[in-house]
């Protein structure tokens, strides 16, 4: 059957509603993924509306993606095939929320800032200061693996995703989990859907463990001289008391993309001192007190030079991490540019930051770092010369050198051309084998976001 | 056919690594719950080709395996409930490597658990996940039931610990899954294997995540003479936000069978105590102790004491990790319940527990992770009476579905085993268990990898295809009830 009038067919409007089907050619080019753009869209409001749709694309072998806000449907490579998205952004209502329990349920389709003003109210959160955050939903968020500097403190989601309700690709509803804080019953099949992109199954619902609002936070930054004094500053943090809820280092580069805009009176101007660390400590004030006195020893001894650490406060303090958050969005101004995401341990990221501008320089390229203390950085890599083929082989010894180090890269942010030439995910490791596994478990028929994940899953 | 495997293992593995005597066989029919499986034999594999081998012997031979630490779980997950081999890691117990700065350890999956903090602790730093059982039970062990203890309220379980495995899988293949560095690039497959109870891979090697030690600790005692205000206790400190590193509770009856074995100064006149501990920067701990008081003064207690010094401190924690031991001096045998429930729901359910003991004739004790909500009741009975013994299961079946109607789980950190199994449809619809169990099948296709765990043995079930091979000699003994060797 000719795909296209199956979908343009009333089968979509007897499980939606044909209020809740888009077929017009330029309201779907709203849905595009890296250029390639559906036959149609629907609008389920429930969960059995999306495993209908489901067993529906199954029977018809039509390729799907989920989508919510959109803001980062560019994470993954560009589908072999994509015939119907679901737009999830009619499932968003909290399904159960106990505040005094500290667990809440939704529906993937919530956007985080709406989620976040209900928590608000009862002083939790979550910690979940991701990316596109003022447009993304909790359900793209999960399925993107985006992080946040939050994880320091809290973890990823993984670590407070506490249940899941999913369609699979034989369009049963499933799930894992439960909505209680501890619970080992059954396998923690949900783990395996954050950062997925949508591979494994559309989510429907999602549990979490929510945390409370701190009393008081405050912000921190101080100068280094180089990328190494950084570094043995974060270590340090890491071996000492303060318990910080994020620990950012800014390159040079990095900061010099942020002075263009919001925060560039955050940063001093000493340019024997172009390296920056950024750093969030909560607690009462003998706690935030202490904090700045330890961080100004911490980094004399770590750096063997003095260093003033200034706290920020009010806006400049919401501009600063907005800018943090926002590092690999940026990348939208600059279409000629790319976002390479390597974890390497903390012990590395001096040696790490050295060999990436090494490898940047003789690619003619520039490259910016933002790195999160516990291990993970980002890096912002352009060709000034908007050279796509320079891109790519700067691209490409990154994600090569990691994969010999034990070090974990892929880049998450880039335009379509990039990934005619190179795998965003790298070349696929030992496990690979596992997770086709895990592929052929949940989506028997391909019929999830085919060709996207790591390996062409 | 059975010597004939047992004298290939002996070749493979040297005869002081293979046990098959009736004696020793024994001593493997346990863990610490109350199922009863009898294994052919035991193998103490020295490192990861020995496991290799020892998944392709089986494999040739047809036979069930299951992996073992120190068994000490506490649903039957290292039980061979279909027979077969037991693979013991007790010998594969080395730290293989210790990242002070990064704060990593990679350690064989025989390393008993408290073992490992006590070779980080000059560094200041420990593996967080400390179940009760931490000084003997293996980090093995740990992973694959996802394990907790009081501090994962603050901590997380095991799963939050783990940040990479080497697997040997039921085919023999070996495979390393994530790493040292995190964020491994595709499917969580960590977040998947750990607390598989041993149903997808055996374990090889653990790479875990280090904690630092808190700088200040501060344990107060809070004592009560009403249960009801300590488990209001309980949800006025989490609706308040407080995150204490560990919130416990002993009822009477627990804390005097605690007091007359350990003497660690609980009040044997008191309906419940709050072991409540809290942890962090000074300034912080301080504040948070003093809130805590707080609310356990309004909320009723009695009298809330702080831990002076460690001593003092070390002798309240074991008061509560010894428990179970202090118990098993009051009966032949005991059946601890894992359940949980939403916090708010904590005081309700309390009192039903009660009354459901009540009527069934038990006097169930409770001593538990209160500030998670995780349940452990304990129900005393004597095993050698069939009879009480049914009833035992059934009483603690019917307190798992009402925390089931609370809105909670039938196990937080003990794993469904082959104990509980035939309450996982309470939570799981056929739908989800389906899909549960083609992942199963996706990794160990043969059930040979301890069979009969986790999913309800029902007609057709893909379980029931392997059948216990009887012990040289010896017609196959069904499994049956004996009194507990604790």
């Amino acid at each position: 059957m000719n795909p296209q009038a199956t979908l343009a067919g009333t089968r979509l409007n007897d499980i939606v509603g044909s209020q809740n089907v888009i077929c017009d050619a330029q309201k779907l080019s709203a849905y595009a993924v890296d250029g390639v753009i559906p036959k149609a869209a629907a609008r389920p409001g429930t969960a059995q509306e999306i495993s209908e749709l489901v067993k529906f694309a199954a029977a018809e072998n039509l390729a799907i993606i989920p989508t919510g806000a959109r803001s980062k449907l560019g994470i993954g490579m560009p589908p072999e095939r994509y015939d119907l998205a679901i737009d999830m952004t009619r499932l968003d209502r909290v399904s159960s929320y106990d505040p005094g329990d500290l667990t809440l349920s939704v529906e993937p389709g919530i956007p985080l800032e709406r989620l976040a003003a209900i928590l608000a109210e009862h002083n939790q959160f979550l910690p979940l200061d991701v990316p596109f955050f003022e447009r993304a939903t909790v359900g793209g968020t999960l399925a993107s693996g985006v992080d946040s500097p939050l994880r320091h403190a809290y973890g990823t989601a993984r670590d407070f995703v506490l249940g899941m309700e999913f369609v699979t690709g034989d369009g049963a509803l499933a799930k894992s989990g439960g909505r209680v804080v501890k619970n080992v019953t059954g396998y923690d099949l949900h783990k395996l859907m954050l950062g997925a992109i949508g591979s494994l199954g559309v989510i429907t619902r999602v549990n979490f463990k929510t945390f409370p609002l701190p009393s008081s936070t405050a912000t921190f930054v101080g100068a280094f001289a180089s990328s190494d004094a950084a570094a043995k500053f974060n270590l340090a943090v890491h071996k000492s008391p303060l318990r910080c809820q994020a620990v950012e280092i800014l390159s040079p580069a990095a900061v010099a993309s942020m002075s263009t805009n919001r925060v560039s009176t955050v940063f001093g101007r000493d340019s024997s001192n172009p390296f920056f660390a950024a750093l969030s400590v909560a607690g009462n004030a003998a706690v935030i007190a202490r904090s700045e006195r330890d961080l100004h020893s911490l980094a004399q001894s770590a750096a063997g030079s003095h260093c003033e650490f200034t706290r920020i406060e009010d806006l400049q303090e919401k501009q600063l991490w907005t800018a943090i958050r926002e590092f690999s969005t940026t990348l939208q101004a600059r279409p000629e540019a790319a976002i390479i995401k390597v974890s390497c341990l903390p012990s590395d990221f001096s040696a790490f930051f050295d060999e990436s501008i090494i490898a940047a320089k003789k690619h003619s390229t520039e490259i910016a770092h933002v790195f999160h203390g516990c291990g993970v950085c980002y890096c912002l890599v352009f060709s000034p010369q908007n050279s796509p083929s320079d891109l790519a082989a700067c691209c490409k010894e990154l994600l090569d050198r990691s994969a010999s180090a034990a070090r974990n890269a892929s880049i998450p942010w880039c335009g379509p051309e990039l990934k005619r030439d190179l795998s965003i995910w790298g070349v696929p490791r030992e496990d690979f084998p596992l997770m086709q596994r895990v592929k052929q478990a949940f989506d028997p028929h391909n019929i999830f976001a085919p060709g996207r994940f790591v390996g062409g899953l | 056919m059975n010597q004939r495997l047992i004298r290939e293992l002996e070749h493979l593995l040297t005869r002081e690594n293979v046990l098959s005597r009736p004696e020793d066989l024994l001593l493997y029919e346990y863990d610490g719950s109350v199922e009863v499986a009898r294994p052919q034999c035991i193998v103490f594999p020295r490192d990861t080709s020995d496991v290799v081998k020892i998944v392709q012997l089986a494999n040739r031979y047809q036979i069930p395996i299951v992996g073992r630490g120190a068994g000490t779980g506490l649903s039957g997950g290292a039980l061979a409930r279909n027979g077969g081999i037991i693979v013991s890691f007790a010998r594969m117990n080395r730290i293989l490597e210790i990242d002070i700065v990064n704060q990593r350890a990679v350690v064989q999956p025989g390393v008993v658990n408290s073992d490992l903090s006590l070779a980080v602790a000059h560094a200041g730093l420990h593996f967080a996940p400390d179940p009760s059982s931490q000084k003997a039970c293996t980090i093995g062990g740990n992973v694959l039931e996802n394990s907790g203890g009081p501090h994962t309220l603050a901590y997380g379980v095991t799963a939050n610990h783990v940040l990479g495995l080497q697997l040997v899988m039921p085919d023999g293949q070996l495979v390393r899954i994530g790493g040292k560095s995190l964020d491994p690039i595709g499917y969580d497959l960590c977040g998947l294997f750990v607390g598989s109870e041993g149903t997808l891979a055996l374990v090889t090697e653990v790479t875990v995540r280090l904690t630092r030690l808190p700088e200040a600790v501060k344990t107060l005692l809070a004592i009560y003479d009403r249960v009801d205000s300590a488990t209001e206790t309980v949800v006025e400190i989490t609706a308040r936000g407080i995150t204490p590193a560990a919130c416990e509770m002993l009822d009477g009856w627990t804390l005097r069978a605690v007091e007359a074995w350990v003497h660690a100064g609980f009040p044997l006149d008191s309906a419940a105590v709050l072991l409540i501990e809290v942890d962090g920067m000074r300034e912080a701990a301080e504040e948070h102790a003093l809130q805590i008081t707080e609310v356990c003064k309004q909320c009723g207690a009695r009298e809330v004491r702080v831990a002076r010094d460690a001593k003092e401190r070390d002798l309240l924690w074991k008061g509560r990790k010894n428990a179970f031991g202090a118990v098993g001096r009051l009966s032949p045998t005991y059946y601890v319940q894992d359940g949980v429930i939403p916090r708010t729901k904590l005081p309700q359910t309390l009192r039903e527990i009660d009354r459901i003991g009540k009527e069934n004739g038990f006097e169930i004790g409770n001593i538990f992770h209160a500030g998670d909500g995780n349940l452990h009741p304990i129900i005393l009975f004597d095993a050698r009476d069939a009879e009480q013994f049914r009833r035992a299961v059934s009483t603690a079946d019917a307190i798992i579905r009402f925390c089931v109607e609370m809105g909670g789980a039938i196990t937080g950190e003990h794993g469904v085993g082959m104990e509980k199994d035939r309450l996982m449809p309470l939570l799981f619809t056929e739908a989800d268990m389906a899909l549960m169990k083609r992942v199963r099948d996706a990794f160990n296709p043969a059930g040979l990898l301890n069979p009969g765990k986790i999913f309800p043995i029902g007609k057709g079930c893909g379980e029931v295809r392997i059948r216990p091979m009887p012990l040289a000699g010896e017609a196959a003994d069904a499994p049956r009830a004996e009194s507990s060797p604790s």
